[in-house]
C-alpha cells in the first residue's frame, strides 16, 4: 500500500470525525445539562441540512462568493438553533422529570414528526447543494487530488472544539452550563433560572446539529435518510467519548473517522461493525465511555409493573378472550384475519419487551434486534439450509437468544442510558450486515419465498396456528413474571443496591431475562416472517424497536396486559388512518408525545387507575 | 414586634409517602443566629429543604421578608437573598474554587455591602491558596468553607446552612465559628442546623429543638444552656 494512499485515507478519515464531531458535540452538551437523550438531534442535522440546501444557492444568485456561502451556512444553523429553542419550550421543558425511557420515545416523537414535515416543506426529493465558491479545485497531496473543502472541513472540527471550550470556560454562562452539568439542584439553590440556562443549551446544542448539517450540503444530497443515520453515529460517538464529555466526544469521532476510513480496508462491506467493536470494547473497559463520569441519579428511573397478586378471575379472562380469538376465523374474512394475525405478532414481541423494561427495568431500545434476528433466522434457514417450517422457525427463536445472550452480555454491565444506546447501537449494526452483506442476506431486497408449510397455509390455518404459539409463549413469559424470578428482576429494577445485598446476582437475572425475552422476540419475528413470505433489512430497524415501545407505551407500561392492548389499538389505529393520509408518522409521532405528556400510565393503565380510584 | 425575615408556620413534609415534619413553626430575625438542634433523623435537614423549596411541603404561612415562598421555585427562593448551604456541600468538582464562586455570584441587595471573591479569601485565607484548585482537589473542610463562600457571593440577608461542622478538622471547625460570627456582623441571619451540640451552643443566640418533625423547644440559647434535663431527653448531651 502506498504511504500516499493512508494519508489520504487519514484525511478523509479526520474530515468525516469533524463533522461527526460538530454534531455529537450539540448532542453531548444537551445530554450533559438536560439529562435528555434528543433524538430529535439527527432530525435537527437534517433540517440544517435542508434549509443549507435550499438557502445558499438562493442567497449566491445575489452575490457570488465565499461570504454569502458561508454566511448561508451560519444562518441555517441559527435557524436551526432556534428550533430548538421551540423544542426545549414546547417539549423538552415538560418532560425533564420524566423517566428516560419516556423522553427517549417523546423526542423519538418528533422525529417522526419532522421527517413529514421535512417532506412536506422540502419536497421528497433530494436536494443537493452548491459546491462553495473557491473551494472548487482540488489541492494536490503526495500526488492525490483531495478535494479542499474536505481540508476546510477538517479544519471545522477543532475550530468548534475551540470555540465551545471558550464558551464553557470564559464566559458566565458556560460556567453555570458546567455547574448545571453536576449539580441542577445547587445550581438553582444558589439562584441560577435554570429555564434561561437549559434553553440556551438547546440553542447551542441545536446550533451545532445544524451546522453540522449544513456543513454538508456540497458533499451529500440532503435526504430524507439522514437523521437516523447521524443519529446512531452520534451516539456511538458520545458514548463511547462519556455523555456529557465534550473532550470526549472529540477523540471518539476522530477515533471513528479512522476507525472508518481504514475499516473499509479490513471490513469492505460494513465498516460499522468496526465501530461497534469499538464502543463495545470501550464500554466493557469503562462503562462509562472514556472521559464519563457514573451518573448521579437519585432514586430509581425505572417505570415498571408493581407488586401485583395474579388473581383467580385473570385466568378465567384469558381463557374466554382466547375462546373468542379461537373463534374469529368463523366471522372474519380474509383480510381482518390478516390484520388479526399482525397484531398478534406484535402483541408477542411488545410483551417480550415488557418482560424487560416493564419487570426487570432494563430499556432496551433496540429490541428489534431480536425479531429482526428470529425473522432472518428463519429466512435463512428457508434460502440456504431448505429447512421446513418446523425446523426454521425454532431457528429464528435459537439465533435470536443466542443474539440476546451475546448482546445481552455486554449490556448487562451497563445501566440507565448507555444501557439504551448500545442496544440501540447493536441493533443498527445487525441492520447494517442485513442491508451491506448481500451474498447472504439479498441486502435491501431482502430474502423472498419464506412461505409456511402446507398443513400451516391458508389465512385461517396461520391465523390459528399464530393464536397458538403466541398464547402460550405469553402464558410461559407471563409465568416467569410472578415467578421468584420476576420478583428478583423487580426488586433489581427498583433498588440494584438491596438487591445485590440480599444476594441476587443481578447481572446474572438480567442476562437470563434479556435472552428469555430476546427469544420470545425471535419467535415473533419467525411467524411475522412466514406471514409475510419475505423479509427485508426495516425489520431491524430503529422503527421497528419504536413500534414495540409505542405498543407498550401506548397499552401502559406498569400492566401486564399492556402490550397486548397496546399492540391491538396501534396496529388497527395504523390499519384504519394509514390510507387515509400521507402524515402517518406526523399523526404517530403526534400521539407519542401526547401520550407521554397527557396520560403516561398507558391506556390499560389509565383503566385500572381509574377503577381503582373509584372502588 | 417587627416582622421575622423567615416566617415558618405549620410547615409539613413527606418523602412520597413517609412523612418527616409534623406542623413545624420557627422563625428567623434579621442579623441573628438560630441553631436547629436534634438528633440524627429528627427533620433538621428536610427542614431546611422544605424551606428552599427542595422538597414538596405544606404550610400555613412561610414567608420571607413578607413574601410568600411557598410553592416558589428554588432559584426565585434564593434570588429574594435566601441563601443555602447544603449538609454534603455539593461543590463543582470540574469547578475551580474561583468559579464555584462565580456560579453563586448574584447583585448584592440594598443596606449590606456586597460580597466580593477578594472579601471571602480573607474570610476563608485556606481558600485565597488555591483559586485556580478545583472542587475535586480539595479537602472536606476546605469545600465547606467553599460551600458557604459560595452562597455568600449571592449577597443573601439569610442563610439556611446544614450541618457545617459535619465531618471536619477540628481546627476548620473553629474557622466555621469564626466564619458564622463575621457573617452575622454582617448583618446576615442564619438557621443553622447542627449536631455537633457544642458548636451551635457557642455561636448562637436562639434555639429550636427538633425531635421527629415537631419543634420540642423555642428560646434563647441560654435557657436550653440551662436546662440539662431537655437536652439530655432530646439531644442526649
Amino acid at each position: 500500500m502506498e504511504p500516499s494512499f493512508l494519508v489520504i485515507q487519514s484525511l478523509n478519515g479526520l474530515a468525516s470525525a469533524s463533522s461527526l464531531f460538530i454534531t455529537a458535540c450539540g448532542l453531548t452538551l444537551v445530554f450533559g445539562v438536560t439529562r435528555i437523550v434528543n433524538f430529535a438531534h439527527g432530525s435537527l442535522y437534517m433540517i440544517g441540512a435542508y434549509t443549507a440546501a435550499t438557502l445558499v444557492p438562493w442567497l449566491l444568485q445575489f452575490y457570488f462568493g465565499p461570504v454569502t456561502f458561508w454566511a448561508g451556512i451560519l444562518a441555517s444553523a441559527l435557524v436551526v438553533g432556534l428550533i430548538g429553542v421551540v423544542l426545549e419550550i414546547v417539549l423538552l421543558r415538560r418532560i425533564y422529570a420524566a423517566p428516560e425511557l419516556f423522553q427517549l420515545l417523546a423526542t423519538f416523537g418528533v422525529v417522526l414528526v419532522v421527517q413529514d414535515l421535512v417532506v412536506q416543506i422540502f419536497g421528497p426529493q433530494d436536494i443537493l447543494g452548491p459546491r462553495a465558491p473557491g473551494l472548487r479545485a482540488p489541492v494536490e497531496i503526495l500526488g492525490r487530488r483531495f478535494p479542499s473543502y474536505e481540508l476546510v472541513l477538517i479544519a471545522a472540527g477543532p475550530i468548534v472544539l475551540g470555540l465551545v471550550w471558550l464558551l464553557l470556560r470564559k464566559t458566565r454562562f458556560g460556567v453555570l452550563v458546567r455547574a448545571a452539568t453536576q449539580d441542577r439542584e445547587m445550581v438553582a439553590s444558589l439562584g441560577v433560572n435554570q429555564a434561561v440556562l437549559f434553553t440556551g443549551t438547546l440553542f447551542l446544542g441545536a446550533f451545532l446539529a445544524g451546522l453540522g448539517g449544513a456543513l454538508q450540503i456540497p458533499r451529500v444530497a440532503a435526504n430524507t435518510g439522514m437523521d437516523l443515520s447521524v443519529i446512531a453515529e452520534s451516539f456511538v460517538v458520545t458514548v463511547v467519548g462519556g455523555m456529557g464529555s465534550v473532550p470526549g466526544a472529540f477523540l471518539a469521532a476522530l477515533i471513528i473517522g479512522q476507525l472508518q476510513a481504514f475499516g473499509i480496508l479490513i471490513f469492505p462491506k460494513s465498516t460499522l461493525v468496526v465501530v461497534f467493536l469499538l464502543m463495545a470494547v470501550v464500554l466493557a473497559i469503562r462503562p462509562y465511555g472514556l472521559f464519563g463520569r457514573p451518573e448521579v441519579v437519585g432514586g430509581t428511573h425505572a417505570v415498571g409493573i408493581v407488586s401485583r397478586k395474579p388473581r383467580s378471575s385473570d385466568m378465567a379472562v384469558a381463557v374466554i378472550v382466547l375462546a373468542l380469538l379461537a373463534c374469529l376465523p368463523l366471522v372474519a374474512d380474509a383480510y381482518l384475519l390478516k390484520v388479526a394475525t399482525e397484531i398478534l405478532i406484535f402483541a408477542l414481541f411488545a410483551f417480550s419487551l415488557q418482560l424487560l423494561i416493564g419487570v426487570g427495568g432494563i430499556v432496551s431500545f433496540g429490541h428489534a434486534a431480536f425479531f429482526g434476528l428470529g425473522a432472518y433466522g428463519a429466512a435463512l434457514g428457508i434460502r440456504w439450509l431448505s429447512a421446513p417450517m418446523e425446523a426454521a422457525l425454532p431457528l429464528g427463536l435459537l439465533l435470536a437468544a443466542v443474539g440476546a445472550a451475546l448482546i445481552g452480555a455486554f449490556v448487562v454491565r451497563l445501566s440507565g442510558i448507555y444501557l439504551a444506546m448500545m442496544t440501540l447501537a447493536a441493533a443498527q449494526i445487525l441492520y447494517a450486515v442485513a442491508f451491506q452483506w448481500v451474498e447472504v442476506t439479498g441486502g435491501d431486497n431482502g430474502i423472498v419465498g419464506v412461505w409456511p408449510a402446507e398443513w400451516a397455509s391458508g389465512q385461517t390455518r396461520y391465523y390459528l396456528l399464530t393464536l397458538g404459539l403466541t398464547a402460550s409463549a405469553v402464558l410461559v413469559l407471563r409465568r416467569v413474571i410472578d415467578a421468584p424470578f420476576g420478583y428478583a428482576l423487580r426488586a433489581a429494577r427498583d433498588s440494584e443496591p438491596r438487591a445485590e445485598a440480599i444476594g441476587l446476582n443481578i447481572r446474572r437475572h438480567r442476562w437470563l431475562a434479556f435472552i428469555l425475552s430476546g427469544a420470545a422476540a425471535g419467535l415473533a419475528g419467525g411467524i411475522y416472517a412466514f406471514s409475510r413470505g419475505s423479509v427485508d433489512p426495516s425489520l431491524l430497524g430503529i422503527p421497528t424497536s419504536v413500534d414495540a415501545l409505542t405498543m407498550l407505551l401506548l397499552g401502559g407500561i406498569q400492566t401486564v396486559t399492556g402490550p397486548l392492548v397496546g399492540a391491538g389499538v396501534l396496529h388497527a389505529l395504523r390499519d384504519q388512518i394509514m390510507p387515509l393520509t400521507s402524515l402517518w408518522r406526523l399523526f404517530l409521532g403526534l400521539s407519542i408525545i401526547a401520550i407521554v405528556l397527557i396520560f403516561p400510565r398507558g391506556l390499560v393503565g389509565t383503566v385500572g387507575h381509574w377503577r381503582e380510584a373509584r372502588s | 414586634m417587627t416582622a421575622p425575615l423567615l416566617d415558618v408556620v405549620n410547615l409539613s413534609a413527606a418523602y412520597g409517602r413517609a412523612r418527616v415534619l409534623f406542623g413545624l413553626s420557627l422563625h428567623l430575625d434579621p442579623g441573628e443566629v438560630v441553631a436547629l438542634v436534634g438528633r440524627n433523623g429528627a427533620g433538621k435537614t428536610t427542614t431546611l429543604k422544605a424551606i428552599m423549596g427542595l422538597v414538596p411541603a405544606t404550610a400555613e404561612r412561610l414567608a420571607f421578608k413578607g413574601r410568600p415562598i411557598l410553592n416558589l421555585s428554588t432559584y426565585r427562593i434564593a434570588r429574594l437573598g435566601l441563601g443555602y448551604v447544603p449538609e454534603d456541600r455539593r461543590i463543582f468538582t470540574d469547578l475551580t474554587v474561583e468559579e464555584n464562586l462565580e456560579v453563586g455570584r448574584r447583585e448584592a441587595r440594598g443596606g449590606l455591602s456586597p460580597w466580593t471573591p477578594e472579601r471571602l479569601f480573607r474570610l476563608f485565607p485556606n481558600l485565597a491558596e488555591m483559586r485556580g484548585r478545583r472542587g475535586n482537589q480539595m479537602s472536606g473542610g476546605e469545600q465547606q468553607m467553599l460551600s458557604i463562600a459560595r452562597t455568600l457571593m449571592g449577597n443573601p440577608e439569610a442563610i439556611l446552612l446544614d450541618e457545617p461542622s459535619e465531618g471536619i478538622a477540628p481546627v476548620i471547625v473553629q474557622t466555621m465559628a469564626e466564619a458564622i460570627r463575621a457573617m452575622k456582623a454582617e448583618g446576615v441571619a442564619v438557621l443553622l442546623s447542627e449536631q455537633n451540640w457544642a458548636f451551635a451552643a457557642g455561636i448562637s443566640d436562639r434555639a429550636c429543638v427538633i425531635e421527629r418533625g415537631e419543634i420540642r423547644f423555642q428560646g434563647p440559647m441560654r435557657d436550653l444552656m440551662a436546662d440539662a434535663a431537655l437536652r439530655a431527653e432530646t439531644l442526649g448531651v
